[in-house]
């Protein structure tokens, strides 16, 4: 009997199905690799199957019985435990501490003080199974990412785990920590766990896994035995959907001069030499794997984050001292990843959000008296261009919006300051298709007028869709660069999943 | 690997920039006079710090949560003046349990306000400060007054030789000290500081527990109204005025980071000597009294920034790289 069993499990948000009848079957003593697009639906199956979230139909059977968690802890006290990217360790309490912070034995069932000595042995001997030979005593700030995941890992065990979860465990260790992790993977498996590993280093999955399932647009497309797969089968099965006309027309960019000249850009543990060229009237796309560097890459060109080295020129200008306001000033708009959190004043009227950026622009140069009329002309001009559908931007609030609708008050807010190089950071995520197409005719709208767009985006077919030139990155650095005759999805994703110059052929 | 070391230096140094600002302070204090250094002057530096150790104590448990609690100082003076009006009349000891029952209720009311209506630990203990304020000047009728004789002879006694002001002191210390650090409690305290979210994800009750943080704060406001009102034996209007400010001076200089998770209560008895040393020796050395709070300020200063530049220094080793620079 298999170990855990996914039969047909669907689930909608919003009334949009993003999963449809997914089925998965973990056995005992096997590791079953989960490969995917970006919002292919890997995480919300392991949201479902972490007691996240519950499935709307289908059902779950660990070893036959069925398990429909509704909690995290739920989850756990069925065996099911999970090793997120982001480690849910305490950094200023000790290993054994965190082993045991769900509840620690106690000395005497009256007197609530800590059995020191049962947690140091018991975490001993949990840190000898994942094979860390430090102090159970010893302060996870100051262990190293690699030796952190290897606590989160006996932090598993501690609960009996029979089923782990891995979410791309291995975005922050070096290659010996990758290496050593994947022999104690090995390991376990032959511990009666079943263990489901979630990655975009296709050739870990390959080395690691047993079985492997694809998953594409919220469905199993591909599901068998790892000598079945090559890297370039999973690749096609990962990407292989048609795309679709959403993408108007469009006289290609002219290769004039470039606007933006980015060259040499480097900010140590986070980018490296970061070379590219916008000409106005010009969309690069930036692809990449999520985590490779690229919104970094948009926030340090808008001053926000710093850079050691390297030049940032917009139109033969050198912007200097980085920051958000000089750039700003140089013609630079940069619509952020997270529109709610960054973009837009939530709990105020649409308005506010939209005259934010523009107050300069509209305050007398020396009392600093705003002009409020020419200010909301100008507002409601600009938000009749984006097409926003909204009754009042002076009384509607910016939360009450669709997420299509609150893109355009962002898009609205930018284009009152006619920016010349305008920063697109996935502009269409969480967008219905209907504003997704009206938001796209946007961006063409102002490049035909001369404006050069940098976006970035991880859905592949709106690069390919949208973009004169594609770029991309992994690891922090620039591992491929096409234009439009040789775009090619499979091209596209091998290089995102290239290694980096650095880390050579490891 | 320099660069590890460096970075451990400067770790290091911010860590311990407290302990050397002591050392000097002493050092130039016993250069001035001689007084300064003698035993007897040590004993009494550490009983006139006792209110603001037992006060930055309940105030460490607080900052561990990343809270804070600005109403302890008007706790002491509400405590102080229900000692002198109402129960003057009572046995010392159930004077002394009444006056704990007063903190502990005000600290329930600061969590309740907290973790129930969700109201910003900032202002919700600003409010409490104001009322425990205002009742205790209405129970004075602004007055000054002289605390009840056995009060008194309480802030004079002995035990095996030693002012029963450094016992309690001790007693708050010891208890605290394993408190955080022997029990569930402490240890889950300490992760709420760290990440409230996390720790809720791994089954903490956060709310109850911050809860009771503030009731323990609200307990040891009034154990240290007891032992300063003992020691000074009366209360004007501006008892304890801004006691609140020396507590979380005393904590923070210990080491205890504004930001949670961080520091203990060792420390935070050192910072407390730290703060009473420099008053002592500001006197011994017949300082002008109007530049004592601008010292004083401006060893908080220093406390807060150093705790911000280690929170800052701190964030940044903590980050999760994009890349990973250097040989593998």
């Amino acid at each position: 009997m298999a170990l855990l069993q996914l039969e047909n499990i669907s689930k909608s948000f919003f009334g949009v199905e993003v999963l449809h009848g997914i089925n998965l079957t973990l056995e005992k003593n096997t590791i079953v690799g989960l490969i995917g697009e970006n919002g292919s639906g890997k995480s919300t199956t392991m949201n479902i199957l972490g007691g996240v979230h519950q499935p709307d139909s289908g059902r779950m059977l660990i070893e036959g019985v069925p398990y429909a968690p509704a909690s995290p802890r739920d989850a756990l006290a069925s065996g099911v435990s999970f090793i997120h990217q982001e480690l849910n360790l305490f950094p200023n309490l000790s290993i054994e501490e965190n082993l045991f912070i769900r509840g620690f034995p106690h000395l005497h069932w009256m007197l609530p003080v800590i059995d020191r000595k049962r947690i140091r042995a018991r975490t001993k001997q949990l840190l000898d199974l994942v094979d860390l030979q430090v102090l159970p005593g010893t302060l996870v700030s100051r262990l190293s990412q690699g030796e952190r995941q290897l606590v989160e890992i006996a932090k598993a065990l501690s609960t009996d785990a029979r089923i782990i979860i891995f979410d791309e465990p291995t975005t922050s260790l070096t290659r010996r920590e990758i290496d050593r992790l994947f022999a104690i993977i090995d390991r376990l498996k032959t511990q009666q766990i079943g263990i489901i590993y979630i990655s975009h280093i296709l050739r870990d999955v390959l080395a690691l896994a047993d079985n492997i399932s694809v998953l594409r647009d919220g469905s199993v497309v591909g599901a068998g035995h790892k000598s079945e797969y090559n890297i370039d089968r999973m690749i096609s099965l990962m990407v292989g959907r048609s795309i679709k006309q959403l993408f108007p027309k469009r006289n290609a960019g002219s290769a004039g001069e470039p606007l933006l000249k980015v060259e040499g850009l480097t900010q140590p543990g986070v980018i490296r030499d970061v070379n590219f060229n916008i000409a106005k009237g010009e969309i690069m796309g930036l692809a990449g794997l999520m985590g490779a560097g690229r919104s970094e890459t948009a926030r340090i060109i808008f001053g926000l984050d710093p850079h050691k080295s390297g030049t940032i020129e917009v139109a033969g200008q050198k912007l200097e001292n980085a920051n958000p306001h000089a750039a700003m000033r140089a013609g630079i708009a940069f619509l952020t990843e997270d529109r709610r959190a960054e973009g837009l004043l939530m709990n105020a009227p649409i308005y506010d959000s939209e005259a934010l950026p523009n107050l300069d622009t509209h305050s007398h140069p020396r009392t600093g008296w705003i002009d409020n009329s020419a200010l909301a002309s100008e507002a409601e001009k600009y938000s009749k261009r984006v097409q926003l559908n909204t009754t009042s931007i002076g009384s509607v609030l910016a939360r009450n919006l669709s997420g299509g609708n609150q893109q355009k008050v962002v898009l609205a807010k930018w284009l009152m300051r006619n920016p010349r190089l305008f920063i697109l950071d996935e502009p269409t995520r969480g967008v219905d298709i209907g504003a997704k197409a009206e938001i796209y005719r946007i961006i063409n709208a102002l490049v035909d007028e001369g404006c050069a767009v940098l976006m970035i985006s991880s859905e592949m077919e709106e690069l390919i869709g949208m973009c004169d030139r594609i770029a991309v990155m992994s690891n922090g650095e620039i591992t491929g660069s096409f234009s439009r005759a040789d775009f090619n999805q499979e091209r596209i994703l091998e290089a995102a999943m290239r290694p980096s110059r650095q880390e050579g052929g490891a | 690997m320099t660069g590890a070391n460096r970075k451990q230096l400067l770790s290091l140094i911010l860590r311990y920039v407290p302990l050397i600002l002591f050392a000097i302070l002493v050092f130039s204090f016993s250069m001035i006079s001689p007084r300064f250094f003698a035993w007897k002057n040590m004993i009494n530096i550490v009983i006139q710090s006792s209110h603001i150790g037992i006060l930055g104590i309940g105030m460490t448990f607080v900052l561990l949560t990343a809270g804070i609690d600005l109403s302890v100082g008007a706790i002491m003076y509400l405590g102080c003046a229900m000692l002198a009006v109402y129960l003057v009349g009572l046995p010392v000891w159930m004077a002394m349990v009444i006056v704990c029952g007063i903190g502990m209720v005000f600290g329930a009311i600061n969590g309740l306000l907290i973790t129930r209506l969700h109201v910003a630990a900032f202002i919700a203990t600003l409010a409490t400060l104001f009322i425990g304020r205002g009742l205790a000047l209405f129970v004075t009728g602004t007055q000054l007054l002289t605390l009840p004789q056995p009060i008194l002879e309480l802030g004079r006694s002995t035990i095996l030789g030693l002012s029963w002001t450094i016992w309690a002191f001790g007693i708050v210390l010891a208890v605290s000290w394993f408190v955080l650090s022997q029990t569930s409690f402490g240890r889950q305290v300490y992760a709420i500081g760290a990440d409230p979210d996390s720790a809720a994800k791994a089954g903490i009750n956060v709310k109850r527990t911050l809860f009771y943080v503030y009731v323990i704060c609200g307990l040891f406001a009034a154990i240290a109204a007891i032992v300063s009102g003992s020691q000074v034996g009366s209360i004007s209007p501006n008892f304890a005025l801004q006691k609140e400010f020396a507590a979380i001076a005393a904590a923070v200089l210990g080491g205890t980071s504004l930001f949670g998770g961080r520091g203990g209560v060792l420390g935070t008895v050192f910072g407390a000597i730290l703060i009473q040393t420099v008053e002592n020796g500001l006197v011994i050395v017949n300082a002008d009294p109007y530049i004592y709070p601008m010292v004083i300020a401006s060893i908080i200063f220093l406390a807060v920034m150093v705790d911000s530049l280690r929170t800052n220094f701190l964030e940044r080793i903590d980050q999760r790289p994009i890349r990973i620079e250097g040989p593998n």
